[in-house]
């Protein structure tokens, strides 16, 4: 279309070879866009300016690094690689130890996961296999609408409706009937680690299932009539067929999904407690890498808490860059370059 | 096992949908009756004092936006040409790679970053800060979508451009650019949309205010450092407003994604094939 408005001044013109006469008001139409003579100078400052930009992304990232290496040596020098196997985390006497955070991190993390990765795999399944079609887009839109709410909102949600929730009905039931493991002693705060685990999975439901769906809809048609033709019911189908083929693309989203979880800050800071201590419990408040950040670095006063918190986000820095780079790879090997969107 | 198999997957979307139905239904619920006029116009008033609003808020944080748009939304179009129309190599990739990066940086870290190079060195938290810590979370997504855009512009049509006489340059920014300006811009809106809500890198970059604020090197408050500082107070009348505030937010947002959706659906492809 862009071709035809293009060309119109050329085919709807007079032909100037054959027309002499006309060649003149011909050119006259070709005049706004011939500009010769220095269109190679041009050219180069464009060059230059664009590969700017381009750079520019290079700069920032390489500017990330840079900051957060800088600013962490104090903290690396005093406390060298123990600073992430320490517990005691204590402003006043200038002691740092990130472990109850790392620990906060990864089990909030996986406890959304645990949560998530059903659902978002069933609801991906529902809106690629199974729904009739006119549900398919709006169903598609609507689990992606999850992801375009703001996570201090989520955080709200969470404080006044989500944790009175678990405080009056969940967490008495888990206690009375799965109180035996361990994992669900204390009092019922409703604040703590199983709020901020509940509150991330339905954050990381949207991003799993929106990946997944790109890499079930990147397995071959024929596949599926293959697998209908030996006689297989659709659930045998969608098993065989389709998760099958899509497992590895399936496991990136999942990655996918634990990298927003492990950076994700102001919901969970909202309801996790912010505490930094270790407890088997999920009832129990706990802390993240993230949280800390958000609470303390704009009052922390003296160079080596500063330092400290900046070292805290130079490790999930780091770990969120590899986490993301596995799924991106494993997300590529489905679709095969078709590019794997980490954020909606 | 094939029913039970379909039962578990409408289950599962039944339980996805449950609490984005809730989110909604609260926000419309609690926030609807709190926004008023004064809420809309009026700063926030002094603990205990009823009344009051967020109107410095949605102003700081469209100002917050402006200044983010300006420095992200001209680099990440620059850097989504460069891939297109020069990056088909090795060193595309290389920035290609380094973009993907950056959008998985947690937003908390990007904070510390505009911390170390706008804060610290003006002395303060400052409004500048803040737009710049939102500009290099729009960079990347702004890139990749400009560079998707304009990959779907055809070949033909630059070289029709290029046999025309036109000089590389005009070509990309009056020909394949404008072919696909509709599928950029939403680009940028959705870039936009992702960003407009953040409150993590705002926390020690723009900080917040209690006031009105203009200028860029001053603390500035935003609606989503407000929702908050609000929601952890222990007031019924600040929970109140941090409702209203989320509902106006939100409001914002969807109708941004709403619209470019639209727009997409209806535009994109036209324009560029």
């Amino acid at each position: 279309m862009a071709n035809r408005a293009l060309g119109a001044p050329g085919l709807g013109g007079p032909q100037p070879l054959t027309k002499p006469g006309l060649a003149a008001s011909s050119q006259a139409r070709y005049q706004p866009l011939l500009k010769a003579g220095d269109s190679h100078l041009a050219d180069r400052f464009f060059f230059i300016a664009i590969l700017g930009c381009g750079l520019s992304v290079l700069a920032l990232v390489g500017l990330i690094v840079y900051e957060l290496i800088t600013k962490s040596a104090l903290s690396w020098h005093a406390f060298g690689l123990k600073f992430f196997f320490r517990s005691d985390w204590d402003p006043v006497n200038n002691q740092f130890g990130a472990l109850p955070f790392v620990y906060g991190t990864i089990v909030s993390s996986i406890l959304a996961l645990i949560l998530a990765v059903p659902l978002a795999v069933g609801v991906a399944v529902f809106i690629t296999e199974m729904s009739p079609r006119w549900l398919r887009n709006p169903l598609a839109f609507i689990t992606e609408l999850l992801a375009a709410i703001p996570s201090v909102i989520y955080g709200l949600w969470a404080i006044f409706v989500l944790v009175p929730l678990l405080r009056q009905y969940v967490q008495p039931g888990l206690a009375r009937y799965f109180g035996w493991t361990g994992l669900f002693e204390g009092p019922p705060y409703g604040i703590g680690m199983l709020a901020a685990g509940i509150i991330l999975a339905i954050m990381v439901v949207p991003i799993i299932s929106s990946i997944t769906r790109e890499v079930m809809t990147a397995v071959p048609q024929q596949q599926r009539e293959a697998v209908f033709a030996l006689g297989a019911t659709r659930w045998e189908m969608i098993r065989t067929g389709v998760l099958r083929n899509a497992r590895a693309g399936i496991l990136g989203g999942v990655i996918l999904g634990l990298g927003r979880a492990l950076g994700e800050t102001m919901a969970v800071t909202m309801v996790i407690g912010n505490r930094p201590e270790i407890a088997k419990s999920l009832f129990a408040p706990g802390y993240t890498m993230a949280s800390v950040i958000a609470n303390e670095f704009s009052e922390a006063t003296g160079d080596l808490y500063l330092s400290s918190l900046i070292e805290v986000g130079l490790a999930l820095f780091i770990v969120t860059i590899i986490v993301n780079m596995v799924a991106q790879f494993l997300v590529w090997t489905v679709t095969r370059g078709m590019p794997a969107r980490s954020n909606a | 096992m094939n029913s039970l198999a379909t039962c578990l997957a409408a289950t599962a979307v039944f339980l996805v949908l449950l609490p984005l139905a809730a989110i909604f239904a609260y926000l419309v619920y609690k926030g609807f009756g709190s926004i008023n006029w004064a809420f809309l116009t009026q700063t926030p008033k002094p603990v205990g004092e009823p009344g009051g609003g967020m109107a410095n808020a949605i102003a700081g944080s469209v100002y917050i936006l402006l200044i983010a748009s300006t420095f992200g939304v001209p680099l990440g179009i620059g850097a989504g040409i460069y891939l297109s129309e020069y990056g088909r190599n090795q060193f595309g990739n290389v920035i290609r790679f380094t973009a993907d990066v950056l959008n998985g940086v947690p937003s908390i870290i990007i904070g510390i970053v505009a911390y170390g190079l706008v804060v610290l060195s003006q002395g303060h938290f400052s409004a500048l800060a803040g737009g710049v810590a939102l500009a290099i979370m729009m960079i990347p997504t702004i890139t990749r979508a400009t560079e998707e855009m304009l990959l779907l512009v055809p070949i033909a049509v630059r070289e029709a451009a290029y046999g025309l006489g036109v000089s590389k340059w005009r070509t990309t920014l009056s020909i394949t650019l404008r072919t696909a300006t509709s599928g950029v811009i939403t680009g940028v809106m959705l870039a936009f949309a992702r960003v407009a809500g953040e409150t993590a890198p705002l926390l020690f970059t723009a900080f917040g205010n209690q006031y009105w604020n203009w200028k860029m090197d001053q603390p500035t408050a935003a609606l989503s450092l407000q929702i908050f500082s609000y929601a952890i107070s222990p007031f019924d009348e600040w929970h109140r407003q941090a409702w209203a505030g989320a509902l106006i937010l939100i409001i914002l947002i969807v109708f941004s994604v709403t619209a470019v959706r639209i727009a997409a659906s209806r535009g994109m492809l036209k324009g560029a094939s």
